[in-house]
């Protein structure tokens, strides 16, 4: 599903759901069988990780997550092969989330093309910034894969509202310096003084990343943000689980998160 | 004049920066503060001040008269960089960036290391300037380094052995800018070599420069002429833009850069970016590497820490695709060679990364007469290769 329909379905009682899973850990079938429960507990869209050996935004967690998957032989064309076998079974848009080395290795115009194909409806390059995306964007925008930009606490206004301009689908704004992760704390008073002019910038739905893992992080910005995104706590609740096991411990992990949203 | 990037800090086709968004603020405000600092005469002042006080510049340009043998009477000349205070060049760096960083208001260092030498010359300036220091280490090499851990502890440094990926130098580096990125308020990154997002290659190589620039003017004042080549190890490739940067305008210099070929470039246990890899992103920018058909980059392996990285700096990139650089490698063998005879023949113990330039040296000097003057950039001295050293001599003499 595109992402402007998957956001537009949303109703508005809590925060859109935006799950990171990393595709292949630790194998295949266990990925499958999580998207499909992230899509039945009401996930909107789904970040699926392509593992990276070198993740330079990523913390610990994240970072192991890719190295099992490498080490079960996850590979970008199995990822899409995925991509292409669950996209039609489920509701939730699957952004794909991957580092720029192996994605132009793959080739930029031929992964645009075989992510559009596979039913992917965007990606997230987290080592690009924008004065380094404008071809990748082009690209992408051309086989009509929707490119999210990510704005951090750092980033000065009149840069923010660039890059919420260039950002397509939706806009990732980071929650606190650092890297991904559940170990300390978000931050939520850089993305208050940030709202107003991310707002003015651009109509897309604002989502919230990094370090955002408990229920009350998910109260607590419910209402400013569009959707929350959540990734190393959901890896470290499924950790050494497979298959079903892993599906039932999804639906138990969102179910506490939105507890009370 | 060395060459300068452009604005977006690629030299040529290589460099640039591809960070994550959280950095992008960081690098300019470093790169801002960096070319303010460079205009600033007094700056400068304090640097050299430093180098020759604290460093014990400027380091003299040796005639080795025996290394080469008594047949070979091409003249070779060493830039002794090993007898630069913590024995190597990695220390004229640290002493620019903790300078720069003062000059920012930042309260700490963070660097990465690999062997250790960048980790003791940063753990040296923070000593010196009074700057807590964290220094990032891949657990592997804090325990086959545990000298140097030790000696930057003693220098008051907080060491943190990284556990992730290869457990070395590449992810020692992804780990510091990890951190970097959580404290960029209140920290600044030390990056030990040319490598990493546009300013560090470029401000980097202007730390370094006064190796060539000091090597320029003792050739023409002791010899009356440039030198016909200029030999260089590369692993990231600091020293040799350090000493290549004086003389890139002299089309008459051959400039070399020596990489490690590890067990041999066909073999799949080397380290030579340039010689083996192909074009790819890592560490933040373009240039060249070694990676897997899919992108993932590769384990290397070279004899000397100090050039087993899978990445080389951009501008080498770009010396190399222009034809300005030629870049070769030597095998471990090779270099253990010429370790030994310049232990033997010159007096002096070199660092094994050193000793690749040394190794290349040998064959260069019986394609060269007597009129050439060859020099090599001797990086460093090899007191942190001794244990290794050791352990492979008596490998060998048990075999024999």
């Amino acid at each position: 599903m595109k992402l402007a329909d998957a956001f537009a379905s949303v109703t508005r009682r809590r925060p859109a759901f935006i799950p990171y899973v990393m595709a292949g850990d630790p194998d295949m079938e266990t990925t499958a069988a999580v998207l499909r429960a992230l899509a039945s507990a009401g996930a909107t869209a789904i970040e699926l990780g392509i593992p990276y050996g070198d993740p330079l935004a990523d913390g610990p967690t994240i970072a192991a997550a890719g190295v099992r998957a490498l080490a079960a032989g996850a590979t970008v064309e199995a990822v899409l092969a995925l991509v292409a076998r669950i996209a039609p079974e489920i509701s939730a848009s699957i952004v794909l989330f991957t580092y720029f080395n192996p994605l132009e290795r793959y080739g930029l115009e031929r992964f645009a093309r075989d992510a559009a194909q596979a039913g992917a409806a965007g990606a997230i390059v987290p080592d690009i910034p924008l004065e380094e995306s404008e071809e990748l964007r082009a690209i992408f925008a051309h086989h009509g894969v929707d490119v999210p930009m990510l704005v951090a606490p750092s980033t000065p206004p009149e840069r923010a509202a660039k890059i919420a301009a260039a950002s397509r689908g939706f806009l990732y704004v980071v929650s606190r310096l650092g890297v991904t992760g559940a170990g300390s704390e978000p931050d939520f008073a850089p993305l208050r003084s940030q709202l107003s002019t991310l707002r003015a910038a651009t109509d897309l739905p604002i989502a919230l990343g990094f370090g955002v893992s408990r229920a009350e992080h998910v109260r607590a910005v419910a209402g400013e943000v569009d959707a929350v995104i959540v990734g190393s706590a959901l890896i470290d609740a499924l950790a050494g689980l497979r298959g079903t096991d892993a599906a039932a411990a999804t639906t138990r992990f969102v179910d506490e998160l939105f507890s009370g949203s | 004049m060395p060459i300068e990037p452009n604005a977006r800090g690629y030299f040529g086709a290589f460099g640039g920066r591809f960070v994550p968004e959280v950095l992008v603020a960081a690098l300019d405000e470093l790169e801002g503060a960096m070319r303010a600092a460079f205009a600033d005469s007094t700056f400068w002042n304090e640097y050299r001040e430093v180098l020759r006080d604290f460093v014990g510049r400027p380091s003299a340009l040796y005639p080795a008269r025996r290394f080469l043998g008594e047949n070979v009477p091409t003249p070779l000349l060493f830039k002794r960089e090993d007898t630069n205070h913590t024995g190597a060049h990695k220390i004229n760096n640290t002493v620019g960036q903790a300078l720069l960083a003062m000059r920012m208001g930042k309260r700490r260092l963070i660097a990465e290391t690999g062997a250790g030498q960048h980790g003791v010359a940063t753990a040296t300036v923070g000593a010196k300037f009074g700057l807590p220091v964290d220094v990032y280490m891949g657990a592997l090499d804090v325990e086959r380094q545990a000298l140097n851990v030790y000696i930057m502890q003693l220098l008051g440094a907080t060491v943190h052995p990284v556990t992730g990926g290869t457990q070395t130098l590449k992810d020692a580096t992804n780990e510091a800018f990890r951190v970097w990125a959580a404290r960029v308020e209140e920290s600044f990154y030390v990056i030990g070599s040319v490598v990493g997002a546009h300013p560090y290659p470029y401000m980097v190589r202007e730390f370094q420069k006064v190796i060539g620039e000091e090597t320029r003017a003792q050739c023409l004042e002791r010899y009356g002429r440039l030198p016909s080549d200029v030999i260089a190890c590369v692993g990231g490739g600091s020293n040799a833009l350090g000493i290549f940067s004086a003389f890139v305008d002299d089309a008459d210099v051959r400039l070399w850069g020596v990489e490690a070929a590890g067990e041999g470039i066909a073999s799949g246990k080397t380290a030579a970016a340039l010689g083996a890899g192909s074009v790819g992103v890592l560490h933040g920018s373009r240039s060249y590497l070694l990676q897997s058909e899919r992108g993932q980059v590769l384990e290397t392996h070279s004899i000397s820490a100090g050039l087993d990285y899978p990445g080389v700096g951009p501008e080498h990139a770009y010396l190399k695709d222009s034809g300005r650089a030629s870049y070769v490698a030597v095998t471990d063998d090779e270099a253990l060679g010429a370790f030994h005879d310049c232990a033997r023949r010159e007096g002096i113990v070199p660092a094994l990364e050193s000793a690749h330039a040394l190794a290349f040296a040998k064959k260069l000097a019986l394609e060269r007469g007597s009129d050439a003057l060859i020099v090599v950039n001797l990086s460093g001295r090899g007191d942190k290769d001794i244990a290794q050293i050791r352990a492979l001599g008596e490998r060998s003499e048990g075999t024999r």
